[in-house]
């Protein structure tokens, strides 16, 4: 094992397929323990801490929702930046990282909408709300399954990764676009509503389990990314290896004909 | 140039009744509606802008699909990359979309104010809907030209052009819609979301053909 | 006018079918290349066109000039397509082709005349037979001037006769110091031109 770490010395030796799964091998148990153990501290203030003087108890969806809102973010971003990867340097793993970036994204914004729901319902008295800030949001949502299909619809991975990155790209550019006109929608719809979604003020009280609870919500992403990583990596193996056999099979017949 | 926008005019309007599809198509869908919220002139009248609107845009995404698919079974799409130096395939691209928005969009913007009618829109609220159309539906052809050249492989690509292309679209309908809105009942004055309609389409008109160009690039095997 | 490949592997669904290739071509010189199915005979040709990356090494055009810098802006690519549409004429179809591609060479109608299809310039494509459009395709490397042809199959659907018209054509786009790789498994009729034998390594 000493070997492996040995002969990491630089970002393109992560490339190396091999080298990448030896290492994320070793990173997973320590990711994950960090993020369990961090998450276990964060959402224990969490409920320690004193509740909202308007909100009450339901305030404490907050230390969920808020990272799950940060992660859908960062993980797009993460996404654009692996498709630059994948279009300027060629880096193997840029499509590997993409690919197995977005239902972990898709997952973690649809997490956050579901909490910010739960959320509204008592705060404003209804599910849904067709707030800038919660549409933009949802399309956001829509842009990852989007990408979730394009990537599922082309099986031949080489011929889908910079298809997934550029669609990636246009959607990240179109991002404060999109950010842009639904707020322009929203104030020449309803002016009047003002929703207090970012709560008043945050106390350093609630701020500090709030903080916890984010680092240790990346760090679970990040756990998650390396494992659906490694695992893609290792179903192009099979992939690879299938059809090997496929073409040794047919060189057999050729043999025997 | 003028050579491919030429052809590619010559195939929408001759091959298949590409155009009247589509505006038989919007004609469709906007008949619907009034089916669906019920016969009341005043609320027709309110929400017709918007549903032109919706209509264009759906009947926009309808022939997207074809856009480079068509050309790359016969062929042609190799030799449209081929020619990478001398016309850059990005401008080609933009040729394309430009002829497919003549062909297949332009009709049913024509057919826009006949419906306004249908809808009880004010004559105000008419020439608003047909002039952001005008300005903002080669927007969607460009947006969707990278739709149309990333599933450009795919036998049935076009349930996913649609779904990659909406989102995208959003800006377009919105702003689309708020000068209309703004022409016939808002406060607001009509230029700004109109000219940033405008904007929107000048914007999608580089972006769109470059991302395209490049997918098309990348896909061509 | 040179066109060189040192060293070029290909490879395709990530796995490399070919590999180390050099080819040198003079001005006026022919190469043909013969293998079996699915030894990359295709997908070799694409590479030369630059319609795919090579895995490895480079393909060059050596004094082909500003006018012709490289491989692709240089080359006729006819390839297991025809490249027109069934919907418009003949003639409306090579006129696009002759106008996309520029730096027009003979008429429609010679052209066709050449193929030995004068007259049908007013039919629809879609109207021929197999052997016609290939025809038409052929015609469609005579209206714009090419120095490089690259041929995939190009003779597939043809009649004796029109091969033996096809490969009057080609013989005397070398004699004027054309270049020409033509992808194939039926012998063209081509005399002292090059082989390239893909797939005998394995």
């Amino acid at each position: 094992m000493s070997e492996t770490t040995a002969t990491i010395r630089s970002w393109t030796d992560i490339a190396n397929p091999t080298r990448f799964i030896a290492l994320a091998g070793r990173l997973i148990p320590w990711l994950g323990g960090a993020s369990a153990l961090l998450l276990i501290v964060g959402l224990y203030l969490g409920f320690t801490a004193p509740e909202d003087y308007q909100q009450g108890i339901t305030v404490r969806i907050m230390y969920i929702h808020v990272p799950f809102a940060w992660l859908a973010m960062m993980c797009y971003s993460l996404m654009a930046l692996s498709a630059i990867g994948t279009l300027v340097w060629r880096h193997p793993l840029a499509d590997v990282s993409l690919k197995s970036a977005a239902p972990i994204g898709a997952a973690f914004t649809m997490l956050a909408l579901a909490t910010g729901s739960i959320w509204g319902k008592p705060m404003w008295g209804t599910w849904w709300v067709w707030d800038a800030r919660l549409t933009s949001v949802f399309v956001l949502f829509l842009m990852y399954l989007g990408i979730i299909a394009l990537t599922r619809a082309l099986d031949d991975p080489s011929r889908s990764a910079r298809a997934a990155a550029i669609v990636t790209l246009v959607g990240f550019v179109n991002i404060p676009i999109i950010k842009f006109s639904v707020d322009w929608w929203n104030t020449l719809h309803q002016p009047a509503s003002v929703l207090r979604l970012d709560g008043p003020t945050i106390h350093p009280s609630m701020l500090w389990p709030l903080l916890v609870c984010a680092l240790g919500f990346t760090l679970l992403f990040f756990t998650l990314h390396l494992m659906a990583m490694r695992s893609e990596i290792w179903r192009r193996r099979v992939a690879a290896m299938r059809r090997l056999a496929a073409r040794s099979a047919d060189r057999q017949e050729g043999v025997t004909a | 140039m003028l050579a491919l926008f030429l052809r590619d005019l010559r195939l929408g309007i001759r091959a298949g009744g590409g155009a009247l599809v589509g505006v038989i198509f919007f004609l469709a869908v906007v008949a619907v509606i009034p089916f669906g919220v019920g016969p009341d002139l005043n609320l027709l009248a309110r929400i017709g802008p918007a549903i032109l609107w919706i209509g264009a845009l759906l009947a926009g995404l309808l022939g997207l699909e074809r856009l480079f698919q068509a050309d790359r079974e016969d062929g042609s799409l190799d030799l449209l990359v081929l020619a990478d130096g001398r016309h850059m395939l990005a401008l080609s691209v933009l040729v394309k979309c430009l002829a497919h928005w003549v062909a297949n969009i332009l009709p049913l913007v024509i057919a826009s104010p006949l419906l306004g009618i249908f809808m009880n829109i004010e004559p105000i609220g008419i020439a608003a809907a047909f002039a952001t159309l005008l300005v903002g539906t080669p927007a969607i052809a460009f947006i969707g030209a990278v739709g149309a050249a990333v599933a450009v492989a795919l036998p049935r690509g076009g349930l996913l052009v649609s779904v990659l292309i909406l989102p995208l679209a959003i800006p377009v309908l919105i702003f689309g819609v708020s000068a209309c809105y703004a022409a016939t009942t808002g406060p607001q004055p009509f230029l700004p979301p109109f000219l940033i309609l405008a904007a929107l389409t000048l914007f999608f008109a580089v972006i769109g053909p470059f991302a395209a160009a490049l997918a098309l690039k990348a896909n061509a095997d | 006018m040179r066109l060189t490949a040192e060293k070029l592997s290909g490879e395709r669904g990530g796995e490399t079918i070919f590999a180390g290739i050099d080819i040198v071509l003079a001005a006026g010189g022919g190469l043909l290349v013969t293998g079996p199915n699915g030894s990359g005979k295709s997908t070799l040709l694409r590479i030369l066109a630059g319609l795919l990356p090579p895995a490895e090494g480079v393909i060059r055009l050596e004094g082909g000039s500003e006018e012709w810098p490289t491989v692709a802006a240089a080359s006729h690519y006819l390839g297991h397509q025809n490249a027109m549409k069934t919907a418009l004429t003949v003639a409306e179809n090579l006129r696009f082709w002759r106008d996309f591609h520029g730096d027009p060479h003979l008429d429609v109608a010679e052209a066709l005349e050449m193929v030995g299809l004068p007259g049908i310039g007013s039919l629809p494509f879609g109207y021929l037979s197999t052997g016609q459009r290939r025809r038409v395709c052929i015609a469609k490397l005579l209206v714009s001037h090419r120095p490089v042809w690259l041929l995939d199959e190009p003779t597939a659907g043809l009649d004796a006769g029109s091969e033996r018209r096809f490969a009057g054509l080609m013989r005397a786009h070398l004699e004027k110091g054309g270049i020409l790789i033509a992808a194939t498994h039926l012998p063209l009729g081509l005399e002292g031109v090059g082989e390239l034998r893909m797939g005998a390594g394995r």
